[in-house]
């Protein structure tokens, strides 16, 4: 890369990296720029008279005394119990992504290693799945659910979720265990364990890192799902999206949109932690159906 | 692997898969042949100070009772999709009949839920896709060649706009372009039109909903791209470059070439995603201007006490065999790979 004729005239070089700064900006700036402004009061952030309100706060601090304030976050959080619908996220969350993986790696594992042509088809008819649209799987769930009586629970909606996470899931651990080599459980089964021995002793210890990769996935897909938890969700159990949806229709009227502001930087914060700290594994995890699908 | 053993793994997920998305296509084909039964109307007689008079209202109990007995409704065959809220068939030959021009004909279709939901759905497809594999692959192509110490941080920020929440990331850029809003203010300010309002108009409208698709899935193509890049063959590069090629030429010729199978890999996901595209239409609150065929399920499905279960699942079969229609090159393509694998 550092040979000459590699190196680029300066002026290209500014202009690349002007270009990336442009995206930079584009990329970040709106959340940075709401997360800013949700400690303001709405006079500011939806300001009239002049934009730079929004981050000197003159609205703000005539009416609470300073020029930050947590309303937007005491009303959402305490006044408008956001807290229980991001109780209902963290269970949810943590139920699909545990059910979908401990699925999904036993199915991964099985297609990797099993030559025959149905996996394929297996394989073609998950992408299929894939492709469906949420909301008309929805629509098929609705009347029965109701006729059962399951309609509006924790539960149901978690194994709905992992059924549609189900077909990433599978591609995915598939592909990463076509990348452990066959040798390592056919060497224990030559010892003597069999397939499910194997799988234990063999597979399980270094199938972490595909394993949390995938994870990553499957946290994503449940945390930001708003289609299904929407719909399959009674009020009282609903998850933190479907919940700051209907935030802008009760609240707006009331001069109380800073309330879903607040909620909406509440539930971007766990996504800038995750990507802090598992950036790496997210590339991977985007790269991975590509190099090797 | 035995078949025996084949199953023993691979039974749970196929079960799930089988019972929550295999099934519920089933139902939906089934729930859209039927249709919300009539009304039984009940005649009562209401007697005030000024005499009596008869009045027709609903019969709410047995409305229940034969709710209860078919709760899908009553059978009306193919009756759905032919009807105004779908494929329109009778509408559409009307239009056509008065219809004095072109112009006409597509105003008239327009006007028509489904087809004006179809019509969104597959531009923003087919508008989206392209520019997210241009965009990503520049960006990719930029990143690369900034210093290092920059890199880290753009890949960090880059990733935000495709992991947050679809809904959350669209009321973002909503509130900015509300015309007090940074965004909005900022656009009234050079095209100094103070009534400007990028919510007003469907042209403007759908061009917000498509710069949103961009930004949100622009972050997935430059990764997969910039992770291709990083693995273009070296000695390629180096020969084109003795045999005099340009960098322009470089790009054209070695490095697009080389990332063209990551291209239709990016292309493949994003039809899909694209297809389904549902989640901004409600954070930019778009429903007057642009609904797509999700938006439309989600629509009749979210009527208040009785969901519109039989058209909510015909423009769902719909939107299936829109689906399959999509994926029905790469499922070919697949499969002869497949074929001359084996």
């Amino acid at each position: 890369m550092s040979s000459r004729a590699e190196r680029k005239p300066l002026p290209l070089k500014l202009l690349l990296i002007g270009f990336v700064l442009v995206w930079l900006f584009v990329a970040a700036f709106p959340f940075l720029w709401t997360m800013w402004g949700s400690f303001k009061v709405e006079g500011d952030f939806f300001s009239r008279a002049d934009w730079t309100n929004a981050i000197t706060g003159p609205v703000t601090e005539r009416q609470t005394g300073g020029t930050f304030t947590l309303d937007g976050y005491r009303g959402a959080w305490i006044e408008q119990e956001f807290w229980r619908a991001a109780l209902n996220t963290m269970i949810v969350v943590v139920f699909t992504v545990v059910i979908s993986l401990t699925l999904g790696t036993l199915g991964g594992y099985a297609l990797a290693r099993s030559g025959f042509k149905y996996t394929f088809w297996l394989l073609m008819l998950a992408l299929v799945f894939r492709a469906m649209p949420h909301v008309t799987l929805v629509s098929g769930y609705l009347l029965p659910f109701f006729e059962l009586n399951i309609w509006g629970y924790l539960p149901t909606t978690i194994v709905v979720l992992v059924a549609i996470n189900q077909p990433f899931t599978l591609w995915m651990l598939h592909s990463f265990f076509l990348s452990i080599p066959k040798d390592l459980d056919e060497a224990a089964m030559v010892d003597g364990c069999t397939r499910f021995q194997a799988f234990r002793l063999a597979i399980i210890p270094v199938m972490w890192p595909g394993v949390v990769t995938t994870g990553l996935f499957s946290f994503l897909l449940a945390y930001n799902d708003f289609t299904v938890t929407a719909m399959l969700l009674s009020q009282e159990n609903s998850t933190m999206v479907p919940e700051i949806e209907s935030f802008l229709g009760s609240t707006q009227e009331e001069g109380k949109v800073m309330y879903a502001v607040a909620a909406v930087v509440s539930a971007i914060l766990p996504l800038f932690v995750l990507i802090l700290f598992f950036q790496r594994q997210i590339v991977s995890g985007l790269t991975a159906g590509a190099v090797k699908g | 692997m035995r078949h025996k053993t084949f199953l023993a793994f691979m039974w749970p997920s196929l079960f799930a898969m089988v019972l929550f998305i295999a099934i519920p296509i089933l139902s939906v084909a089934y729930q859209s042949l039927f249709i919300e039964h009539e009304q039984i109307m009940v005649e009562g007689e209401t007697c005030g100070p000024f005499g009596c008079s008869a009045e027709v209202s609903v019969d709410s109990a047995a409305m229940a009772d034969l709710n209860e007995a078919q709760p899908a409704g009553r059978y009306n065959g193919l009756g759905t999709y032919g009807n105004a809220s779908h494929l329109a068939f009778d509408e559409i030959g009307v239009i056509v009949a008065n219809a004095e021009d072109f112009g006409d004909i597509r105003n008239g279709i327009m006007n028509l839920p489904f087809y004006s939901a179809l019509v969104f759905t597959l531009a923003y497809t087919f508008v989206v896709t392209p520019l997210v594999i241009v965009l990503g692959f520049v960006i990719a192509v930029a990143v690369n060649a900034v210093p290092r110490a920059l890199k880290g941080p753009v890949i960090f920020f880059s990733l935000l706009p495709m992991i947050v929440t679809p809904l959350v990331g669209s009321l973002v850029l909503f509130w900015m372009i509300d015309s007090r809003g940074i965004i909005g203010a900022t656009l009234q300010a050079v095209f100094q039109d103070p009534s400007l309002s990028l919510k007003a108009s469907s042209t403007l409208t759908w061009l917000t909903l498509f710069v949103y698709g961009v930004w949100h899935s622009a972050p997935f193509a430059f990764v997969v791209f910039y992770a291709g890049l990083q693995s273009v063959p070296q000695d390629t590069m180096e020969s084109a470059m003795v045999d005099g090629a340009s960098r322009w030429e470089r790009i054209r010729f070695v490095t697009v070439p080389y990332l063209m199978p990551l291209a239709t890999f990016i292309a493949l996901m994003q039809l899909m995603d694209n297809f389904r595209v549902f989640e901004p239409i409600i954070g930019f609150s778009a429903q007057a201007h642009a609904t797509s065929l999700s938006y439309l399920i989600y629509n009749d499905l979210r009527v208040s006490d009785s969901p519109l279960f039989g058209s909510a699942a015909a423009t769902s079969m719909l939107t299936i065999l829109g689906v399959v229609i999509l994926l029905l090159p790469v499922l070919r393509r697949n499969w002869r790979e497949f074929g001359r694998k084996t």
